[in-house]
């Protein structure tokens, strides 16, 4: 038995969701009394991998070989089933991004196993397995019975705290090689932005709606997030306007985030826009309207103009930043 | 080219959901059902794709896995633009049973393209795509942004973290579609409706198919702590409590 965590890497480098998925997969273990093993695909360095094991991986795999470096859903999904299976994991944890929601579901049939997506706190209980999870959109929640010997969950990001536990892993290495032309998926191009935090990754986002009035306005939100090391974000009629770019549009269809801090600016907080938002710890939301719903959600408010309000937080922020 | 759109019939996304029976069933009464918001996009786009000859798409079919009940939503699928429906008689249990039951739909009628929304607004999973793709052992491609083909090949923009990558399969395949594969949701027109009214549905019974999963309870969210208010003229007030009562930045 054992608890089995895919650990995916960008470029050779683990990010902090890796090291949060291998926590909760060592404090789950725990919880079924085994270990927890990491499982790394692609071609990463020792001293990137020792990484996993400070947050009490057991086992580090490291897959390496030909042809790893594109996410084939189908060859991934094989290459993460024969390993589960070669390590007797009863449970696996993947990422609730967009490699883990690629795969999860592959493994469930391969493996025969049910799945609980998107979750943020570890199982109920683990006899019988059940989790607790986000549904209607974050309008309510449930618990949710696996009856599958095997479990998959994903774990939404930026949910649950890292830990520190120092297991000496030891690090295995397996050879995996992929013949050319075996992988269904052909990257034709990648576009990539470099050098701008990941609104998924992101701590704190400063996001901006309609009530910006334009798009000249966004300058403050701007300020404001790179002294705050923050990701920008938007609501749904932004992006629709093509105020801001699609990616930055935070919502029930858009993306959904959970940072520390979200700060909406001028969104009035529809449900469709809360489903997106509504498990940051903290919600701080500036609006002219005092009846916005968005208050409602917000732990934190300001009523007002926002074109007067953010010049003088950019010079408070500032100020506690020390620039 | 064929292609086949997975529908699911979901709660209008504005509804204050209520639960009955001990919080165990979703109580039904007054809401409002719709195509799932992701489904419907999908279904936008494969009609344009159909718009267009150049691309040789003769049929868009949708597939739902639900009671006679969600008709009226499959009846405005119909009403949109697709051909035709297929419709297995039973209850979505989960998402392992809805994609078994819908790769039996597909086994009896090919199609080249299935098309199915990244997510449902009822449970949040993000399954069905995926495991309908394992069922058929074919390749799947998530998080797809944008869907197009050229010169016969289809060509897609799948979203990475912090980009995206334009790839192409082999069909048949299942693209599991996010948000900007289309811009908007497609309304039906008169004409559509009463077209619709004669657009073939085809009913067939489950296969013999266990769920995995099963939804115990569920539970209202626990409301936030009330909102604290700082002074407008004074903004330092927020930045304040935000250090040094939230402690957060």
């Amino acid at each position: 038995m054992s608890v089995l965590v895919y650990t995916e890497n960008w470029d050779g480098k683990f990010k902090k969701l890796s090291f949060e998925l291998v926590s909760y997969a060592t404090k789950l273990a725990e919880m079924l009394n085994t270990q927890s093993i990491a499982l790394s695909v692609g071609d990463v360095e020792n001293s990137e991998l020792e990484k996993l094991g400070k947050y009490g991986a057991h086992k580090i795999i490291s897959m390496t070989g030909k042809n790893l470096n594109v996410l084939d859903n189908q060859l991934y999904s094989e290459m993460i089933s024969e390993t589960a299976k070669k390590e007797g994991a009863t449970v696996l944890v993947l990422s609730n991004n967009n490699s883990g929601k690629a795969i999860a579901p592959r493994l469930s049939v391969r493996l025969k196993a049910g799945i609980g997506a998107s979750v943020t706190k570890l199982p109920v209980s683990v006899e019988p397995f059940i989790v607790y999870k986000k549904v209607f959109s974050g309008n309510a929640f449930a618990r949710i019975l696996i009856k599958s010997e095997i479990r998959i969950l994903t774990l939404a990001q930026n949910s649950f705290e890292l830990d520190e536990a120092d297991n000496h892993a030891s690090i295995v290495k397996v050879e995996r090689t992929i013949a050319d032309g075996q992988a269904r998926t052909q990257i034709l191009e990648v576009q990539k932005q470099t050098g701008k935090i990941l609104l998924t990754d992101a701590e704190i986002v400063v996001s901006g709606g309609r009530g910006m009035k334009s798009p000249d306005n966004w300058g403050p939100i701007l300020e404001m997030a790179s002294l705050l090391g923050a990701a920008t974000a938007c609501s749904r009629p932004v992006s629709d306007e093509g105020w801001r770019p699609h990616e930055e549009h935070t919502g029930q269809t858009g993306k959904i985030i959970s940072p520390n801090l979200y700060f909406a600016i001028g969104i009035s907080g529809a449900t469709q826009h809360l489903a997106g938002v509504s498990s940051s710890k903290f919600i701080v939301a500036i609006n002219s309207d005092k009846d916005a719903p968005i208050f409602e959600a917000a732990n934190y408010g300001i009523v007002g103009d926002a074109s007067k309000i953010l010049p003088k937080l950019v010079e408070a922020i500032k100020e506690i930043k020390g620039k | 080219m064929k292609i086949l759109v997975c529908i699911s019939n979901v709660p209008d996304t504005t509804t204050k959901v209520k639960f009955i029976d001990d919080s165990r069933k979703l109580d039904s009464t007054g809401i409002q059902w719709v195509i799932n918001p992701w489904d419907e996009l999908s279904l936008t786009r494969a009609l344009e794709l159909k718009d267009d000859p150049a691309n040789g798409i003769p049929t868009v079919a949708v597939a739902h896995v639900g009671f006679v009940g969600a008709e009226p939503t499959i009846r405005k699928a119909l009403a949109i633009g697709a051909d035709e429906a297929f419709r297995v008689n039973a209850e979505p249990v989960d998402a392992f049973f809805v994609a078994a039951q819908l790769a039996e739909v597909i086994r009896a009628n090919p199609f080249d393209i299935i098309m199915c929304g990244i997510e449902s607004s009822d449970y949040n999973g993000s399954s069905v795509g995926g495991m309908l793709a394992e069922f058929l052992g074919i390749p799947s491609v998530s998080s797809v942004s944008s869907i197009q083909i050229e010169n016969g090949k289809t060509v897609i923009n799948r979203e990475i973290d912090g980009g995206k990558e334009i790839l192409t399969v082999p069909s048949p395949f299942v693209a599991i579609v996010q948000k900007g594969i289309a811009k908007e949701p497609r309304i039906a027109a008169m004409r559509g409706i009463m077209m619709a009214r004669t657009k073939p549905i085809k009913t067939m019974e489950p296969a013999a198919i266990e769920a995995i999963t099963e939804v115990i309870q569920f539970e209202m969210p626990k409301p936030r702590a009330v909102c604290k208010f700082a002074d407008p003229e004074n903004p330092k007030e927020l930045i304040d409590l935000l250090q040094n009562e939230a402690k957060i930045i």
